[in-house]
């Protein structure tokens, strides 16, 4: 199929989710469920990458800051940036797009398989609103929060390894946390975030959804699916900082 | 009353179902038989919406199903009642969650009053003590009774069972033959039943449409269907050599030319 026929039939998968739900109650209970799959489910690895992240930022960091003349907060201030402006919102998206997004593919490629999603078709439901836009809506919610959670994580982790190797104390960590911070970059971070969401959450959905054939090809999409997004994350990475700072 | 009129329906280059009309009739069992590949599966599809017809239409209840807005066809679908081949059953849900889901999104009655709907039918179709397992946990018997729940659960006006004794036993495949007979004629509802089993045929078919290369080759009846002259219908029918002697005897039985009480053995020397 040429890139024009799936784009085209991406864009149309989108629009087809906006439709008056049948339940707003159903609906409300899906919403939430997955929120807590992709928010409960992703943060333990979360928290992993986010704490090792920080720590192996800390200890280059400080292997390649040799000289006298630069203060060792200035560590923590790199630490900050790097954490905040791309290993966060950027790593950990790609992190999710494994984690989060071939579960969504292969959920929704095996609903289509089984006959489940024609099922539901019969019932009367919009499956494309039942199924994808509680989702989509779930990820741009929690996805963000898992990224400021990482965030900060991330800094704790640099902290902790900072001292424990007795590279900086921690006071001089804090102190090079709280210099010349931008808020900016958090606005960055948080564009970042809901735009990588919608990228992990709607990419695996449009392959899981149309998947045709049987387990093999479930599998086939759900690896696609997280190639795809992957690459989609890391040109909107270089998209919004070209465009953004 | 479902009724087709010249439908036709390709995929690429290759005409699927040609030029087919046909009247499901109401408080009947309606088949579609047929070989594999015969368009049965894509007429069935056309006929509950999820493929679009490139020609002809499908009236419900003399209402023609082209002409219906989304929100009409969404109307009609909660009247529709599907059974699907691999029973189609929600694998992350109960018994219980599977049968109640159409209640839950199409209704506003309180749980107390849902459960006991569930229960309701899940005792008509001799469920008892399934309720909270899972679908992977039932065999495949279970499991279509457990579709027929939930396709009934809403009350509809229209049945569609795809291949329903697929991958069942003899005696289990009787037993759901049955049930959807019942619940045909009890609830008079449209069913419209897909299937090449020659036992459900036998045991259900109040009217058969018989299916070939996508065109309708023969209509009928259970009791017509034995003696009928069609070869591409005899030979679906009677592919077996067993069949063919059975229907022999038949014949000859009505012709008063053997004994009625004949023994089986006699047939199989």
């Amino acid at each position: 199929m040429s890139f024009f026929t799936e784009f085209g039939r991406y864009l149309l998968m989108l629009k087809g989710m906006f439709s008056k739900p049948e339940n707003g109650k159903m609906y409300w209970k899906e919403f939430m469920h997955q929120c807590s799959e992709i928010g409960i489910g992703s943060l333990g690895i979360v928290v992993i990458i986010s704490i090792f992240m920080g720590a192996v930022s800390t200890l280059q960091t400080a292997y390649q800051l040799v000289s006298p003349f630069i203060p060792l907060s200035t560590i923590a201030q790199i630490v900050r940036d790097t954490v905040i402006l791309e290993f966060s919102p950027t790593l950990v998206c790609i992190v999710l797009a494994g984690v989060v997004g071939s579960k969504i593919a292969s959920e929704l490629g095996n609903m289509r398989v089984s006959e489940q999603i024609d099922a539901l078709e019969i019932m009367g439901i919009n499956t494309k609103t039942y199924l994808i836009l509680p989702k989509l809506l779930a990820a741009i919610v929690v996805i963000p929060m898992l990224v400021v959670i990482s965030a900060v994580l991330g800094m704790w982790g640099g902290r902790l390894a900072g001292t424990m190797t007795g590279i900086l104390s921690g006071a001089a960590f804090d102190k090079g946390l709280h210099q010349f911070f931008k808020p900016y970059n958090v606005f960055f971070a948080l564009a970042k975030a809901y735009t990588f969401a919608f990228i992990i959450s709607s990419i695996p959905a449009y392959y899981g959804y149309y998947v045709r054939g049987g387990a093999l090809e479930i599998g086939r999409a759900s690896t696609k699916s997280v190639v795809v997004s992957c690459v989609l994350v890391l040109f909107a990475d270089y998209l919004l900082a070209a465009l953004l700072l | 009353m479902i009724e087709v009129k010249n439908i036709k329906k390709g995929f690429s280059e290759k005409v699927v179902i040609n030029d087919v009309s046909a009247v499901f009739e109401t408080g009947k069992c309606n088949l579609i038989i047929g070989t594999s590949g015969s368009g049965k599966t894509v007429l069935m599809k056309c006929l509950v919406g999820l493929f679009e017809p490139d020609s002809g239409e499908i009236f419900y209840d003399g209402q023609p199903f082209s002409e219906m807005t989304e929100e009409h066809r969404k109307e009609l679908r909660q009247r529709i009642g599907m059974l699907f081949q691999g029973s189609a059953l929600f694998d992350s849900m109960t018994v219980e969650q599977n049968v109640m889901f159409p209640l839950d999104m199409f209704t506003k009655d309180t749980y107390a009053v849902k459960l006991k709907r569930v229960n309701e039918v899940l005792d008509r179709v001799n469920l008892k003590d399934a309720n909270k397992k899972f679908p992977a946990e039932i065999s495949g018997g279970m499991k279509k009774r457990v579709g027929i729940a939930r396709a009934i659960v809403l009350n509809p006006k229209y049945l569609f069972c795809d291949e329903p004794n697929s991958g069942l036993d003899p005696q289990t495949s009787l037993l759901i033959d049955k049930l959807i007979k019942e619940i045909t004629t009890e609830y008079n509802i449209t069913t419209v039943v897909n299937t090449h089993d020659m036992n459900s045929v036998m045991e259900i078919g109040d009217n058969i449409i018989y299916m070939y290369q996508g065109l309708k080759e023969w209509e009928g009846s259970n009791k017509e269907i034995i003696f009928s002259k069609n070869k591409l219908l005899n030979e679906f029918i009677f592919a077996s050599e067993f069949l063919q002697d059975a229907k022999d005897m038949r014949m000859l039985e009505m012709k008063g030319k053997i004994d009625n009480n004949r023994n089986m053995d006699d047939l199989l020397k």
